[in-house]
């Protein structure tokens, strides 16, 4: 058996709303499965991004196998219902899986999402931990289970809300429940993970959740910048582009001596493409000190061109995969 | 016959996809009839900003506007450069306008608490404030911010201090939630269930039957009876309070659909903001809501569209080679814009995909901006993007469009 990558086994995969969330909980499952490894990716906001992305039918409320990985590793994805979640629940608990039914035919169960909207993610972490903690012939059914979670703007109240209800709900079978929930998002055993892009506000929502996580005691683990922009220019052209020192003459000799027409036009618009490139360049740059700042294990994700397939998530992956074992060794 | 089903195959192929008509913002924030812009789509799509940029717009267009914005984030706060939102309106700074710039952030508790204080007695009230299932529901549970603010904008219209209203949604996992969570919210608060369930022989329901009692039990069981009591105690509390929660969400919601207010659709150019757009339009016309149309935020059309991407891929290879003075910059910049060329190609042909989808709607295209939005001249430059004439552009291209359309 190959060394673990890392000891976390809970990934919370979190990042404001545009930042490709979905994506790198994905590559995060594949980086993870490899050597073998059983995999469980967990989509809890019922939008079936990770089945788009795996290119397969919509997910049921069922653990099916989306992928495999390096040495026999395998990834299931698992879509939470949260009405399918509460029968669940009353079966586990109530043996009431019948009279769930039923109820659900009076509407009963949407009444109860309703009473307590906070259910919803009682559920859904209810069910992230049973996934978690499952055992079978004496050993861990999954290796690691990766939750494509709710954005940064919700993520703390997400993972909260257990905690919330069981004050809420001072006793009862509830607050036992909410109890076993916290017990393990609060363990080493799991890691938030955030998304950014190189933009102002991405990163300052990150640091606002690495705050508020950092405050309700969740444990945190790297911070992703996905996206990140290479620039084509060469450095010193680079820095002349954003000081706005370039203009259509540096480029309209080379440009009419392989015969392109309108040269010189064709030289101002595309300084134009160049500085915007640049200055675009530049900001991002400006931020990664700012990522450095928030003091987590950091790793870039480039651009890749072209639409998202399952061999782009494969090389996102290899990029989390050298990252991960660095990240534990901080 | 065969060969005539191919024919007209080939000819509906080859025809050039349908135009979107142009969305004219300029005319419809600057017209006095309108009295609520709602923006909506997806979170990340850069609804704040455009919220923003709009009020600005109006505002120098005469209009007495106010912005509404209800993320957590205080993204427009820093976009207004303003360091402190609270629940009320406050008036931001912009030299030179005829008229006047509003904005307020949304706090949802204190909307809560207002609503509360107001229709109630002083003992009354501070019961209500501190049950502790009134304090989870009013600061914490997903629904409540779509409710208060929906709320906040019922308010801020009936108090007619402006002539104009634009509300930015709140970041929800769906666009849709903005319309359903108040109502659902409504009816929870006044529904016969949570009656039936607090007190059923009180209300006098013939139906309290066995399932109900058995659906009685496991409520019971799930959530602890301390729970229940809270609810209970906070639903009678409401109960003498004021009967319509449902009322007045459905009272706000009917505000939407009046003449005077329109809907904004706010999307960035991939393909998840543009589904949950495709989503949100269908949606407004079933429920027969006024939609302006489409922007399409952050779109990166090229400084020009002479130079194709293959082209650009080969000049640049043949510049190289040349090795003449400047000849690696020149190959670089011709990279830049190849790929400039395959990114707005990816984005024309997703706008594309939109139109063929909803050929009524109308359609404006906002470029990137270098950097992020967060000053008054980035939303000025965003305003005259949104709202500028549709032809009238630097390189030619109708604003509709990230490139222009293909010539026969």
């Amino acid at each position: 058996m190959p060394p673990e990558l890392t000891p976390a086994r809970l990934h919370v995969v979190t990042g404001k709303g545009g930042t490709g969330k979905t994506t790198v909980a994905a590559a995060l499952a594949l980086a993870l499965a490899a050597d073998g490894r059983s995999v469980l990716l967990v989509e809890t906001e019922g939008r079936q991004g990770i089945a788009q992305l795996f290119d397969t039918p919509p997910l049921p409320y069922e653990e099916r196998r989306v992928a495999v990985a390096r040495g026999g590793g395998e990834v299931k994805a698992l879509a939470i219902d949260v009405e399918e979640a509460l029968l669940d629940y009353l079966d586990m608990f109530y043996n009431l899986r019948r009279a769930g039914r039923a109820l659900r035919k009076m509407g009963a169960v949407d009444f109860a999402t309703a009473i307590a909207p906070g259910l919803r993610d009682v559920l859904i972490t209810g069910k992230i931990k049973e996934a978690v903690t499952r055992r079978q012939d004496g050993r861990q059914v999954y290796d690691a289970v990766v939750v494509d979670a709710p954005p940064t703007g919700r993520i703390t109240r997400f993972l909260g809300v257990t905690g919330e209800m069981s004050q809420l709900a001072r006793s009862g079978p509830i607050k036992t429940q909410s109890d076993g929930v916290m017990a393990v998002l609060r363990s080493p055993q799991t890691a938030v993970h955030l998304v950014t892009l190189l933009e102002d506000m991405p990163v300052q929502e990150t640091a606002d959740a690495i705050a508020e996580l950092q405050a309700a005691g969740l444990p945190l683990g790297s911070v992703v910048v996905n996206m990140a922009a290479e620039p084509v220019l060469p450095p010193d052209a680079l820095d002349r582009a954003v000081a706005g020192e370039l203009t259509g003459a540096d480029l309209a000799p080379a440009l009419g001596a392989v015969h392109l027409p309108g040269a010189e036009q064709l030289a101002d618009a595309l300084v134009a493409e160049v500085v915007e490139h640049a200055r675009r360049w530049a900001a991002q740059d400006a931020l990664r000190a700012r990522v450095e700042e928030l003091g987590r294990p950091t790793v870039e994700i480039p651009l890749l061109p072209g639409p998202m397939d399952l061999g782009c998530l494969f090389e996102l992956a290899g990029r989390l995969e050298e990252h991960l074992p660095a990240a534990v060794a901080r | 016959m065969a060969a005539d089903t191919a024919t007209t195959r080939t000819t509906a192929g080859a025809r050039t996809p349908r135009q979107a008509p142009a969305m004219e913002l300029a005319e419809l924030i600057a017209d006095r009839q309108t009295r609520i812009v709602v923006c909506c789509g997806a979170g990340g799509v850069g609804k704040t900003t455009t919220s923003a940029a709009l009020g600005l717009a109006a505002a120098e267009a005469g209009r007495t506007v106010v912005v509404l914005t209800i993320d957590p984030a205080r993204r427009l706060a820093q976009s207004l450069g303003l360091t402190e939102l609270d629940n009320e309106p406050r008036k931001v700074d912009v030299p030179g306008a005829p008229g006047e710039l509003h904005a307020m952030m949304l706090d949802m508790k204190r909307t809560f608490d207002e609503i509360v204080t107001a229709h109630s007695t002083p003992e009354r009230a501070q019961q209500i404030l501190d049950n502790p299932f009134y304090q989870a529901l009013s600061s914490s549970f997903a629904g409540t911010q779509e409710y208060m603010a929906m709320e906040k904008l019922g308010q801020l219209r009936a108090s007619d201090q402006w002539d104009l209203i634009i509300v930015d949604t709140p970041p929800s996992r769906s666009a849709l939630d903005f319309l359903d969570a108040p109502n659902r919210m409504g009816r929870f608060l006044d529904g016969t269930m949570i009656r039936l369930l607090m007190a059923p022989s009180r209300a006098g329901f013939k139906f309290a039957s066995a399932g109900f009692l058995l659906f009685s039990r496991i409520v019971s069981k799930i959530l602890g009876g301390q729970l229940l009591r809270d609810i209970s105690a906070f639903v009678s509390a409401l109960d003498t309070m004021f009967g319509g929660f449902r009322e007045r969400a459905t009272a706000t919601f009917e505000l939407l659909r009046r003449p005077g207010t329109w809907f904004v659709v706010v999307a960035a150019p991939e393909p998840d903001a543009l589904r949950e757009a495709s989503y949100f339009v269908d949606r407004l016309s079933a429920e027969g809501m006024p939609l302006a149309g489409l922007v399409v935020n952050r779109t990166h059309p090229p400084a020009t569209t002479a130079l194709s991407a293959t082209r650009a891929e080969g000049a640049a290879e043949e510049v190289a080679e040349s090795g003449d003075d400047g000849a690696a910059l020149a190959a670089a910049a011709l990279r830049v814009h190849a790929e400039r060329m395959q990114l707005a190609t990816r984005e024309q042909h997703l706008a594309d995909r939109f139109t063929s989808a909803h050929p009524d709607v109308a359609l404006r295209t906002v470029p990137a901006a270098a950097g992020d939005v967060h000053d008054l001249e980035g939303l000025r430059a965003m305003a005259a993007a949104l709202t500028g004439p549709d032809h009238d552009t630097p390189t030619g291209t109708p604003r509709t469009r990230v490139l222009p359309a293909r010539r026969g």
